[in-house]
């Protein structure tokens, strides 16, 4: 064995050993940098009709085109706004549905009127707030808004 | 890590529309390239000491791959959806400490290689077992107390006078017919499983009750109770085995583990304070622990010693090694039991030793990801005990042979040589294993959100 030939091997292991290390990190990818989403199920016929009808001319001044939740237990969460109503609660059959306890089963609502979003409380339990005033009857939002509801913080953003 | 919070992270958005990932193709791919380093690593070390190819290579490479595929069949039938980098970093550890053991055997003229294939067979056969008899991890925490009591029976094991056996002034071994076992390695998982199971019971109690002292959480004495009784029971261990390692680590663990569950940072400090008390105690009490220390603050009083021969080795090895085969490491006394580190070290390098390192924590990141995902608060605090006994394990061994700190009788986990130690180990991958698999399988889909729909609304209480 050549002095050459060993030291070529004893880099060459520490290189494949190093290799290992890049693989196991790289199949642990996903965990970092997180998985795609997967694709979403093509909402129904009659749903997407309604929104096409609601749609309105994108770009108006101050209409919000995505809800994102910016704080609570479901930070990073997003819903596009398209003219559908969106609601927000604990229960599965919510728009956005939450994990927050203090968020009622149906707590809020994201409503397209008239070129312009209102959030009304739909009666919870806690309360839905736009800065300090628990709302009471619908309201008008625009992007940046946020409101809370439990400790769940919603920002809307263009 | 919360334990409850966490929970609503994992909900999976529509496990229906999903193909969940389960990486059984991955950790094949991983467990090949995993299986063709150890292959090279001891083909090398044939190479480097002796220049020729050696002669039972492929038999060697048959083992390993006829263990490895039974773990990997295993897996894919009993926990598909199990972690895919678990196995492959498993492997590769144990394949660079036999190839490091068969270094040492060309050095010492002996076959011990051979006995540690035989043993991780042994240890693949349990692994299986593990994973075929224990579906769920959750059966694991019924008994707390009856599982506490026979760890410690078991740690007692070595003192009793028949089947004890002391080597090398430690009293840790017990005599099963011909062979020698280490028990300690066993109750060490138990432990882990009885701490777990206890803390799920009383972590509320451990947080919330005691007083706020100088911006401090201090628990009540009452609930302060089993922490004072384990470093009492591991303070025992140790003057009484007269071995330092197990007692460290067990009581690192439980510490580790109390913070975990509680996440009160006080435990930390408590914990640390405890085991300085404890060591200046043992210091002045033990001799053998003022030996140790005396060996940590000035190697070269004994050239000849384990730390500095380490040292002299590890020095030698310099950034890139001597090269597997070419080095001495067979000069470090005990050189394939607790100091394999340093034998690594010497022959691969910082560059090796740090790769090696990085296997550990690269494991232990995938336990504490396991506790992440996992939903039950059993499981959250058994994959992160795993996890953090395993990595204060790596970290108490190679601290000492790296005089870091002072050294403690420690098997480095895989590598080492050592049939109780590496069987035990694949029980506690077998069981990360499990417990991953329970983390990455998607939830039923109807159980969480019709529980959504039914939970009581938590009112705000404005003053």
């Amino acid at each position: 064995m050549s002095e050459l030939t060993l030291t070529v091997i004893k880099l060459g292991f520490l290189a494949v050993l190093w290799l290992l290390i890049l693989s196991v990190t790289s199949a642990m990818r996903a965990d970092l940098f997180g998985v795609r989403p997967p694709k979403q199920p093509k909402p129904q016929r009659e749903a997407r009709e309604a929104a096409r009808q609601n749609r309105q001319p994108r770009g108006a001044k101050g209409t919000p085109t995505r809800a994102f939740i910016v704080e609570g237990p479901d930070t990073g969460k997003s819903v596009p706004l398209d003219g559908t109503p969106v609601t927000f609660g604990r229960g599965a059959d919510c728009t956005v549905p939450l994990s927050d306890e203090y968020v009622s089963t149906q707590h809020a609502r994201l409503r397209f009127h008239d070129n312009q979003w209102y959030v009304e409380d739909l009666g919870s339990t806690n309360g839905t707030y736009v800065g300090n005033q628990r709302l009471t009857r619908s309201t008008p939002v625009t992007a940046r808004s946020r409101f809370r509801l439990g400790k769940t913080v919603v920002e809307l953003r263009k | 890590m919360s334990l409850d919070r966490a929970r609503a992270r994992t909900e999976p958005p529509a496990p229906e529309t999903v193909a969940p990932r389960r990486g059984r193709g991955t950790e094949l791919v991983l467990l090949i390239f995993a299986i063709g380093i150890a292959t090279f690593a001891y083909v090398s070390v044939d190479l480097g000491a002796l220049g020729r190819v050696p002669p039972n290579a492929l038999a060697y490479l048959g083992g390993l791959s006829a263990a490895t595929a039974v773990a990997h069949i295993v897996i894919r039938i009993r926990a598909p959806y199990a972690d895919p980098v678990i196995l492959p970093i498993v492997v590769t550890l144990c394949g660079l400490g036999l190839a490091m053991i068969h270094r040492l055997d060309i050095a010492d003229g002996t076959t011990r290689a051979s006995t540690q294939l035989t043993w991780m067979a042994v240890g693949v056969a349990l692994f299986v077992c593990v994973l075929l008899f224990v579906r769920d991890h959750r059966v694991l925490s019924r008994l707390p107390y009856l599982a506490g009591l026979a760890g410690l029976l078991l740690l007692m094991l070595p003192l009793l006078p028949v089947i004890g056996h002391s080597i090398r002034g430690a009293r840790i071994w017990i005599n099963v017919g011909p062979m020698t076992f280490q028990p300690g390695e066993a109750a060490k998982i138990i432990l882990i499983i009885a701490f777990a199971a206890y803390l799920v019971q009383t972590r509320d109690a451990l947080a919330l009750a005691g007083r706020r002292f100088l911006g401090v959480d201090l628990p009540r004495a009452r609930d302060l109770g089993p922490i004072l009784l384990v470093w009492l029971a591991a303070l025992g261990i140790l003057v009484v085995q007269n071995d330092l390692g197990p007692s460290v680590l067990l009581f690192g663990i439980f510490v580790l583990m109390i913070y975990v569950a509680t996440e009160r940072i006080s435990w930390i400090i408590l914990g640390l304070l405890l085991i300085l008390a404890g060591g200046f105690a043992a210091n002045a009490v033990v001799s053998h622990v003022a030996e140790r220390i005396e060996f940590w603050r000035d190697p070269f009083i004994d050239p000849q010693g384990q730390v500095a021969q380490s040292l002299y080795g590890l020095a030698y090895g310099g950034l890139l090694g001597t090269g597997l085969g070419q080095g001495r490491p067979d000069l470090t006394p005990i050189a394939e039991s607790d100091f394999i580190g340093s034998a690594l070290g010497e022959e691969l390098g910082l560059t090796g030793l740090i790769a090696i390192i990085l296997l550990y924590a690269l494991l232990a990141s995938r336990g504490l990801r396991a506790g992440l995902l996992l939903r039950d608060p059993f499981g959250k605090l058994l994959a992160a005990g795993l996890a953090a006994g395993f990595f204060l394990q790596v970290f108490i061994v190679l601290g000492g042979v790296t005089r870091l700190i002072p050294l403690t009788g420690l098997t480095t986990p895989f590598l080492s040589l050592g049939g109780s130690s590496l069987v035990m180990n694949w029980v506690l991958v077998a069981l990360l294993i499990r417990l991953s698999d329970a983390a990455r399988r998607p939830a039923p889909p109807s159980s969480s959100s019709s529980l959504a729909d039914t939970a009581v609304t938590q009112v705000v209480r404005i003053r």
